[in-house]
């Protein structure tokens, strides 16, 4: 049976080769832009270098304050201060990675400008996340303490000045005028990780800023470490319990700051505010874009395949005549249906590979690297057989519904 | 074998209502070949369809084989002709992107059999109507007279105590349309198989038992 659903399939694919064209045209564009969004989506969301601990790690990243009378408000990231005073006296932070945000620096090679993206941290930002040294080791806390000029580079940055030579470990490197002492070499990190991607990390002791300054506001980011995953929760409240405690600074009378799990800090960035998370609001307007994007090329499958089955109203009545009953009718349709889907699906999958394998031959976004994983795979075959059903339910119920007189005779 | 009782047919549109057929009571005997005549239009086919569950009547009982059908659901009514009934077409409605074989293995399809003795069984219906040369052959490769036998084919592979066909030799010239008549009345002599025809052709509604005649939806003869 399904052989004799096979050969016909085929065989009406041939018959109007535009509509043909037409339709795995419609279906294969419409999933190399998802199958490329999903691996793109999947390289932001899913744990990722050197960021391998999320299910237990909350992420700070900035601080508002308000007035609510006055209705101004002023936001940044956090101050070392708020950090080392508020933050690290929690009972459920196992470990605190602090880093800042990346500021450019001005480097000459061979009278070449080149831009050096730095970081300062503290020295449990290597602890926390799982940076890969290809050479030399992180700073540690006495290093920081003595704020020494030393620094840890990306490949990137060591190939860019450093060019061919093996090892650069006790080499200096040159930014702003200022020389540092290289201790280690760290694998790129991508540009996606914004929070966590540079060119050069420094001790955070050697920046010029006043680290006794009691202001909560500052350049600094923290993911905070929990000692398990059931400790998330925890950890959390404590942080909420602990905001209530900050002293509001003068002029203002709301402050707010989150400690959010990694996909929160996505969706508030994406849609929320201080207060809110938006993570319902913006999985749904994705969940919502996403089947638009999809009824569109459904809505044109469906037209074309009622058209089909016009033209083949004669085989729709001889097949009844002989024992086909609507269901099994509906069932041929949808199989066939799904044939042209799963079709239009591996053609959408070459292009998907052939563009992904462009997007990260050009390096768009510096040190990406999208991979057509399991993940992707999945959902893209999810989201084949949902093409399939959806445009071919309506124009098989129709068919299976044509009356056999009618049908023979037209 | 099928008793047709008091069968009307009206069409309607929004503002005409047409009698098709007028009252027709008709008992076709088991093995028997009936033809059925008369004008365009007089309502031949549409009793042949109903005859074939194809269409419904608007009043009127049939029984085909002692079993009521008029309660039957799609379902029911589906597996019916497929196990009873075998039709042939005039303009033969064969699958043009189907092979040869394909197309007569159609009604077994509907049926819980092995694709071995699909095959087998298509096989020797293309056989009978001596077509064992054209297997592998597409529709559109063969003659008016070569594609009515591979209908025929169709509507004997499984084994149907009834075949209805609808002016089988209509779109053939009278060489090729004796032939046909000659498998049918092989069909119905040697299987015992009962065969329903429409034809507008005398010679060849006098090579069948016995000839009903309409004539504007009734029974005139």
């Amino acid at each position: 049976m399904f052989k004799n659903y096979f050969k016909i399939a085929i065989a009406v694919l041939k018959r109007r080769k535009f509509f043909t064209f037409i339709s795995l045209f419609g279906i294969s564009f419409t999933l190399t832009i998802l199958m490329v969004s999903t691996a793109f989506m999947d390289k932001v969301l899913s744990p990722d270098y050197p960021d391998y601990k999320r299910e237990r790690s909350l992420y700070i990243t900035g601080i508002e304050i308000r007035n609510s009378k006055e209705g101004w408000m002023n936001s940044s990231n956090l101050s070392m201060y708020f950090l080392n005073h508020y933050v690290s006296t929690l009972k459920n932070v196992q470990k605190m990675g602090i880093s800042s945000s990346a500021k450019p620096s001005n480097a000459y090679v061979n009278n070449k400008k080149l831009v050096i993206e730095y970081k300062y941290t503290n020295a449990d930002y290597w602890n926390v996340l799982e940076y890969k040294f290809l050479e030399g080791k992180p700073f540690s806390q006495k290093e920081i303490d003595n704020a020494e000029l030393i620094a840890v580079i990306s490949k990137q940055t060591k190939e860019a000045y450093f060019g061919d030579e093996k090892s650069v470990v006790g080499k200096y490197i040159s930014a702003d005028n200022i020389n540092y002492r290289v201790i280690g070499v760290v694998e790129n990190v991508s540009k996606t990780l914004q929070n966590l991607s540079g060119d050069m990390y420094l001790p955070y002791t050697i920046a010029k800023e006043n680290h006794n300054n009691t202001d909560v506001m500052g350049s600094y980011n923290a993911v905070l470490l929990a000692k398990s995953t059931a400790d998330v929760p925890k950890m959390k409240m404590e942080f909420d319990q602990m905001m209530k405690k900050v002293p509001i600074p003068k002029d203002f009378d709301k402050i707010y700051c989150n400690a959010d799990p990694f996909f929160t800090t996505v969706t508030r960035r994406l849609g929320g505010n201080s207060t809110d998370g938006a993570v319902t609001k913006v999985v749904s307007l994705v969940t919502g874009f996403v089947l638009l994007f999809l009824l569109l090329p459904t809505i044109n499958l469906v037209n074309i395949n009622i058209t089909r089955i016009m033209e083949r109203s004669s085989e729709i009545g001889v097949r009844k005549a002989f024992g086909a009953s609507s269901k099994t009718l509906v069932y041929q349709f949808i199989v066939e249906n799904m044939i042209l889907t799963l079709l239009g699906g591996f053609i959408g999958l070459i292009l998907s590979l052939l563009i992904i394998y462009l997007i990260n031959g050009a390096n768009l976004v510096s040190n990406m690297h999208l991979s057509m994983n399991f993940t992707v795979l999945f959902y893209s075959l999810l989201a084949c057989l949902f093409f399939g059903l959806i445009s071919g339910v309506y124009p098989a119920w129709r068919m299976s519904k044509l009356n056999v007189v009618k049908a023979l005779k037209a | 074998m099928i008793r047709l009782q008091n069968i009307e047919k009206v069409y309607r549109t929004d503002t005409v209502e047409t009698l098709a057929i007028n009252g027709i009571n008709l008992d076709i005997a088991k093995g028997e070949f009936l033809s059925i005549m008369g004008p365009s239009g007089c309502g031949k086919s549409t009793l042949l369809n109903i005859m074939g569950l194809l269409d419904e009547p608007s009043k009127g009982l049939i029984k085909i084989d002692d079993t009521d059908i008029s309660k039957f659901s799609d379902q029911q009514l589906a597996k019916f002709r497929n196990q009873k009934l075998g039709f042939i077409f005039q303009s033969y409605h064969l699958i043009n992107d189907l092979q040869v074989l394909d197309n007569v293995e159609l009604p077994l399809l509907y049926r819980t059999s092995s694709a071995k003795e699909r095959k087998m069984l298509a096989s020797e219906a293309l056989e009978k109507v001596g077509l064992s040369n054209r297997l592998k052959h597409f529709p559109t490769q063969l003659s008016g007279g070569q594609r009515q036998r591979v209908a025929i084919a169709r509507a004997i592979v499984g084994n149907p105590q009834i075949i209805l066909a609808d002016e089988p030799t209509g779109n053939l010239d009278s060489a090729m349309g004796n032939e046909i008549m000659d498998i049918l009345i092989n069909l119905n002599k040697n299987e015992g198989t009962t065969i329903v025809m429409v034809t507008h052709d005398e010679s060849m509604a006098h090579k069948t038992h016995r000839l009903v005649r309409l004539f504007d939806g009734s029974q005139v003869q």
